[in-house]
């Protein structure tokens, strides 16, 4: 319990660190947002009108850099992230709950799944060593080191196109509205399926390979010998002395990808012009729209300090040996 | 009458196949009687854990078993050669007739399953009808017969000391009571106090339910106390056999006598410790003839020549003692 309260100081440290970061950098970057948006408005702006902007964007000149800070992180907290400039004036909270969902749905689906499928190769392909299903090692390899874009775009040249199932692009058809309903989750399902296909081909090997490595190393330890004699069912023997101890490097790797979900799917979106969070940084960065970077680089470090969380929680579960006496 | 319990025939254990392969265990030939403690000593390398672990069919590969048989005699029912089991028999047999302790305390148990998990896991699997709670009494009593509280069920292995560890895989070892215990140098992790603690304690728990025991080490000293016979292993042979004592005393082979020269006696006159010269042979080119003979002090032509055979020897009319070497009346009668 100790142990848990320390680790989440030191993450809120953490965290304290990294937003404290994310007031200070778009500070020292040459030019500012208003600027930009006067550019956008080809400079048809009254004087009271910049400096209206001035004072909305927090780039008050008049207020202390300190006085900033203060009333930085009374925004953060009221989940106030200011205004986008490509979305003038949507909110960039209000950006990013619409684009988290699809994100989250799409990306966070697919890791789990391939985490799961991969782990149970992994086990069986640990397992059997030597078996057929060793071949399947450098097929997935070499799906892998395919570059994500390159596959994305190979798959929506081949699969994608008229009168086929899978469309190119969007997470849903365009003319509906986004609900609850069985028509509207219907298509957004259909175009998730290729994003989510591709994803998986590309991440599920380097489970498999890990998970794999893990069960030799752990099948040749002498707890595993003792299981054999003591003339447990090979499956026991399988899940709960070998693939449970080999599952633990695995684990911490997959509350890491957790964090990355959110970070990590700028190619994919991009490629298949989805409506995610990765699509937004990358209109965002096209734009010099700060307040939407910042909100987005905000939502991902909060994301990856929450997996690192979640990483060591499931460690101390998991391991016992973690766990120190209170 | 002695009983046999366990008749290892003609066993022999490869590593690898073909030409590749070399020869671990050859031809041998042992038998465990029903309650005694069977000593099996040689230097590292010898065959000493490859025989167990063949004997048992636990091999990793590449370790193949080539030949012979090993018929296990239950106390009731027919005797079955271990070799011919399937699957699921095999599974059966093991730990519930045959259990071992491993060389290695420290890693015998799985370091992310509590004790009670590791032990009562076994009682599931061989006792399906028990009962949740007759198998934590079952394996409570085990404990405490091995010396360590019930409370300690809950503990995960690395709260334990190697003592403790190695006394949990002991009665582990016992929980279903199997007629015999293979102990693969159980206590050298050890130090020599809780040594002689452990060794004491299971010479005491074999007096009461009555398994045998193939005991295996390299330390010929602790085997001439513990065991009733003796049997020493050399590349891959068993090259002497005899009662504990009558090896003591009257040992017949060289390399027996060189290992009985190599630790110092505590009672009785002083005498010159003496090491045996050289080192174990190679497996994949083993010497032609008596395998001993490039470091045996009294070798003759004979010996780099021909394999000795294990035999009862022909100067001392003794059943229960056999010897394969070709110097003058060690050599089988007839």
């Amino acid at each position: 319990m100790k142990f848990l309260l320390q680790r989440i100081a030191f993450y809120l440290f953490t965290a304290w660190a990294a937003l404290t970061i994310n007031f200070f950098i778009p500070r020292m970057i040459p030019g500012d947002p208003v600027t930009s948006l006067i550019n956008k408005f080809q400079g048809q702006m009254s004087t009271e009108a910049i400096n209206s902007l001035y004072v909305l964007f927090g780039l008050d000149k008049d207020a202390s850099l300190w006085g900033q800070y203060v009333d930085y992180w009374g925004q953060v907290f009221r989940g106030d992230l200011g205004l986008s400039f490509t979305f003038f004036p949507t909110p960039v909270a209000d950006i990013l709950g619409q684009s988290l969902p699809w994100t989250i749905a799409l990306v966070g689906i697919t890791t789990f799944a391939s985490f799961m499928i991969g782990t149970s190769l992994g086990v069986l392909a640990g397992w059997r060593r030597g078996s057929w299903l060793d071949g399947l090692l450098p097929v997935t390899t070499f799906l892998s080191s395919i570059p994500y874009f390159w596959l994305g775009l190979l798959a929506i040249t081949l699969l994608a196109g008229p009168g086929s199932i899978f469309p190119s692009s969007g997470g849903y058809e365009p003319g509906l509205v986004p609900s609850w309903n069985g028509e509207f989750i219907g298509s957004a399902i259909q175009h998730s399926l290729l994003p989510a296909v591709t994803i998986l081909i590309s991440s599920v090997s380097g489970w498999i390979l890990s998970m794999r490595n893990m069960m030799v190393t752990v099948a040749s330890e002498d707890y595993i010998t003792v299981a054999h004699a003591k003339g447990l069912p090979e499956r026991r023997v399988m899940v709960s002395y070998a693939a449970r101890n080999a599952l633990l490097p695995n684990v911490s790797g997959f509350a890491l990808s957790l964090g990355f979900i959110v970070g990590g799917t700028l190619l994919v979106e991009i490629v298949f012009s989805y409506p995610g969070i990765g699509y937004n940084l990358f209109q965002a960065v096209g734009a010099k729209d700060y307040p939407l970077m910042q909100g987005i680089f905000l939502v991902i470090t909060l994301s990856v300090l929450v997996a690192n969380l979640m990483a060591d929680i499931a460690y101390l579960l998991l391991d016992p040996r973690t766990r120190k006496e209170g | 009458m002695k009983e046999p319990v366990l008749e290892i025939k003609d066993f022999c254990v490869d590593y690898g196949l073909g030409d590749q392969g070399v020869q671990a265990v050859r031809d041998v030939t042992l038998t465990l009687h029903r309650g005694e403690v069977l000593g099996l000593a040689g230097e590292s390398g010898s065959g000493k854990s490859t025989l167990a672990y063949g004997v048992t069919r636990l091999l990793p590969p590449p370790g193949v078993i080539s030949g012979g048989s090993v018929v296990y005699h239950p106390p009731n029912g027919d005797s079955y050669d271990v070799m011919a089991l399937n699957d699921a028999e095999l599974r059966a047999f093991r730990w519930a007739e045959t259990s071992i302790v491993f060389q290695g305390a420290m890693n015998s148990l799985n370091p992310v399953h509590k004790v009670s998990t590791q032990m009562l896991d076994v009682i599931r699997a061989h006792e399906p009808g028990l009962t949740p709670q007759a198998r934590t009494a079952r394996a409570q009593e085990m404990l405490k017969l091995v010396g360590i509280s019930a409370d300690r069920m809950d503990a995960y292995p690395h709260q334990l000391s190697g003592g403790m560890r190695q006394r949990v895989m002991i009665g582990m070892a016992l929980v279903l009571e199997p007629q015999i215990v293979i102990m693969d140098e159980p206590t050298t992790a050890l130090d020599v106090v809780m040594q002689r603690q452990i060794l004491a304690q299971l010479v005491e728990l074999r007096e009461r339910l009555g398994f045998s025991v193939l005991f295996i080490t390299h330390d010929l000293s602790l085997l001439v106390e513990f065991s009733d016979r003796i049997a020493i292993m050399y590349g891959g042979r068993i090259v002497e056999e005899a009662r504990s004592a009558d090896l003591y005393k009257d040992s017949l082979h060289p390399y027996s006598e060189g290992l009985l020269k190599s630790f110092p006696a505590l009672r009785g006159p002083r005498r010159e410790l003496a090491g045996i010269p050289g080192s174990p042979p190679d497996l994949r080119g083993m010497p032609s003839g008596c395998s001993f003979h490039p470091r045996c002090p009294h070798a003759f032509d004979r010996c780099s020549a021909e394999i000795p055979v294990l035999g009862v020897p022909s100067a001392r009319n003794d059943p229960d003692r056999s010897v394969a070497c070709w110097l003058p009346g060690r050599v089988p009668v007839g």
